[in-house]
């Protein structure tokens, strides 16, 4: 069972990335307080993702023609570990250099790819995904946005919510339905590329449990869509949306969303000279899962470099990493509660209560627990 | 990569030597030779010895799907100890004894509680912070009495050792930790292969159990801790041999705080036949129990690896987790 998971060593081409990104990590981690970098990959810095995009480190996995770096998933993989390690904020090309830009070079036509690529290579272009709809989450194949055929392309309407980062996004690669209705399920679903400030498109915030406006949602109100929208087969849309989710779930990102707020605890334990006992088995046992699942993170990359897609393999790995992530806080919590005369710096306690409260979403985004499950399950031949 | 070209011919042999019925019957106390001379002969025990010394040389890295495998198949003996232990021997130029080698560390003269030191004949022994090589003795053996296990503590009186290896402090403990995480992993797989089998072929209103959405669900936890417990095994074999602490740590922590989950999720879809001796289930968990605290638990290891990273001077967990990661 899941045989072709194995220890997979990170090419030295790769690895020589890393010295280089690690000055912006470095100066991300001097110049910001944690419970800032805790957000991590919600945090929105555009300066930061275009000064990352000229250094070449965005738009690794591209094809040098298209001005990517012509290299492997692993590339991708460094850079973003040591962004994710200390907490940069790299949401404002995330998603971009993630998933659109392999969905784009994958399924867009020629000219798609001339203009976008080399854009999001330089992070000066970005963009979020439009998946989940008020009455689709889930059950993403229930979609009732509906793009019709006009004589020069398509009109849009519908509405999108929950979209991580649109608030700042250029573009939206939105799946919505171009025939049929909602009973018939995965056909007749496309995705087109919106933008976002096009006439009859209107993006509002939605302010989270932290006071975050970290996504929104968006109304298409006879939004003119060009012939050149449509990205990939009309009616395509389920097979490729399928392919983008292998690479949204089984990066880093699902293991390191709280590393930031390890490593104030570890800073705290030192303050206090708390470095034996119950706290150091609690460090420990951080220190095991991460390195465990950081290697079970680069077998699932290996498969990805090896060109296969493995949607299983990276549902597995998500729901492992997710659960780690959200043990941290409440363990944590605990550890600090059970010592109720220590001072806490107020940063800290912000960036601990940040995570509590946001936790919840680390395995709601990119498929929930019970979604990823069910795929694991049917690729255990129980379905 | 040899460890592909050698696993089929290791199941080979496991198949022949060792089915299941000579599992229960070595653990109901019959005797292991038979198995053990058919491991002997089959020249496997030398598979991690150096080819100067007349070895297969293998790595431990490369090995490591030959000891899930000693798992998978619930070998009532103590063949990876063993073949590490003749490894360590002949690269300190001894020879290794006849026989299964048990590796252990005693404080204060006595040891925990040994799977399987019932059967074996020699130790590799930290006592006293020396490693050294000892011929047991029946007088040696504290049996635990456990239905149907083989488990004893070892006393040491006096000792005359037959060898003394040059091992810190620890390494000893850290290398069984690291075969016990691969033979959890392949322990762990095969329970997974039964329980899914099970759940497909057991029918409960109107439908195999498999089909019922809250079984899959903890079908799927079970699959994903079996993963979990392969990666950490093949990365605490990918440190060396022995073993670098901080990975074998890992290594342990990961692969027995998968145990207490995977093992229930198993019972609970089984039902009332899993708890039976007739059922194979049980020959899995109850190995799997006493393999998650043999050479140290994963609040053990995480005590360790804990005191190490909060004494580190490496600037984020990530760069420690890096620095301390065999690739």
């Amino acid at each position: 069972m899941f045989d072709t998971l194995r220890l997979s060593a990170i090419p030295d081409a790769d690895e020589a990335l890393r010295p280089l990104v690690r000055e912006f990590a470095a100066l991300a981690r001097k110049s910001r307080p944690a419970e800032e970098r805790v957000r991590s990959w919600i945090g929105y810095d555009a300066e930061l993702s275009r000064a990352l995009g000229q250094a070449g480190l965005l738009g690794l996995t591209l094809p040098k023609e298209y001005g990517g770096g012509g290299g492997g998933p692993f590339a991708r993989f460094v850079v973003v570990e040591e962004l994710l390690a200390v907490g940069a904020p790299v949401a404002a090309h995330w998603i971009a250099d993630r998933q659109s830009a392999p969905l784009l070079l994958n399924y867009g036509t020629e000219a798609q790819r001339r203009f976008f690529l080399p854009k999001i290579a330089k992070g000066e272009l970005f963009f979020c995904i439009g998946m989940s709809e008020p009455g689709s989450g889930s059950d993403l194949a229930s979609v009732r946005s509906r793009a019709e055929r006009t004589e020069s392309g398509w009109r849009l309407n519908g509405q999108k919510i929950w979209t991580t980062t649109a608030l700042h996004a250029d573009y939206m690669i939105a799946l919505v339905r171009t025939c049929g209705s909602s009973s018939d399920r995965q056909a007749g679903l496309s995705q087109f590329l919106v933008h976002l400030r096009a006439p009859g498109v209107t993006v509002r915030p939605i302010i989270d449990l932290t006071g975050t406006a970290e996504f929104a949602e968006i109304f298409f109100d006879n939004v003119e869509l060009g012939e050149d929208a449509l990205v990939g087969q009309e009616g395509g849309g389920w097979n490729q949306v399928t392919a983008e989710l292998a690479f949204e779930r089984s990066g880093p990102e699902r293991i390191y969303s709280a590393v930031v707020l390890i490593d104030e605890w570890i800073g705290h334990l030192r303050t206090h000279g708390r470095l034996q006992g119950a706290a150091a088995e609690l460090a420990g046992q951080f220190t095991a899962q991460l390195m465990v699942l950081r290697s079970l993170s680069m077998a699932v990359t290996a498969r990805l470099a090896a060109g296969e897609s493995p949607v299983i393999e990276a549902s597995l790995s998500k729901d492992l990493g997710t659960s780690f992530e959200q043990s941290i806080p409440a363990l944590i919590a605990d550890d600090l509660g059970s010592h109720p005369d220590e001072a806490v710096s107020s940063d800290f306690y912000r960036t601990l209560q940040f995570v509590s409260r946001i936790a919840p979403s680390y395995s709601l985004r990119g498929g929930t627990r019970e979604i990823l499950r069910g795929i694991i399950a049917r690729g255990l031949g129980l379905r | 990569m040899e460890e592909l070209d050698l696993l089929p011919s290791f199941e080979r042999l496991l198949d022949d030597a060792c089915p299941l019925e000579v599992v229960r019957a070595v653990e109901a106390g019959g005797s292991a030779n038979r198995l053990w001379a058919a491991v002997e002969e089959s020249g496997f025990l030398n598979l991690l010895v150096p080819e100067a010394a007349g070895g297969a040389g293998v790595t431990l890295s490369n090995a490591a799907p030959l000891i899930e495998a000693l798992g998978a198949w619930l070998v009532p003996a103590p063949v990876a100890q063993t073949m590490a232990a003749r490894a360590l021997l002949a690269a300190a130029g001894h020879s290794a004894p006849p026989g299964p080698i048990l590796l252990a560390t005693a404080a204060a003269r006595q040891t925990a509680n040994l799977p399987f030191a019932e059967v074996a004949d020699h130790a590799l022994i930290e006592l006293d912070g020396k490693v050294i090589l000892l011929r047991l003795t029946p007088e040696m053996r504290r049996p635990a009495g456990l239905h149907a296990s083989r488990t004893a503590a070892l006393v040491f009186p006096e000792t005359t050792a037959l060898a003394t290896l040059d091992l810190s402090a620890g390494a000893l403990r850290a290398l069984g930790a690291v075969l016990r995480a691969a033979e959890i992993a392949g322990m762990s797989a095969k329970a997974l292969d039964i329980t899914i089998s099970y759940a497909n072929e057991r029918t409960q209103f109107g439908k195999p159990i498999g089909k019922q959405q809250a079984v899959q669900q903890q079908l799927a936890v079970m699959a994903e801790q079996t993963v979990l417990a392969r990666m950490a095994g093949r990365l605490g074999c990918a440190s060396g041999l022995p073993p670098a602490q901080d990975a074998a740590a890992a290594a342990k922590q990961a692969a027995s705080a998968a145990v207490p989950l995977l093992t229930s999720i198993a019972h609970a879809v089984h039902g009332a036949i899993g708890i039976s001796e007739e059922y194979q289930l049980q020959l899995y968990t109850r190995r799997l129990y006493e393999w998650r605290l043999a050479d140290g638990s994963e609040s053990y290891w995480a005590g360790l690896l804990g005191v190490s990273r909060l004494r580190s001077e490496a600037e984020t967990s990530i760069d420690f987790v890096r620095a301390a990661s065999p690739v």
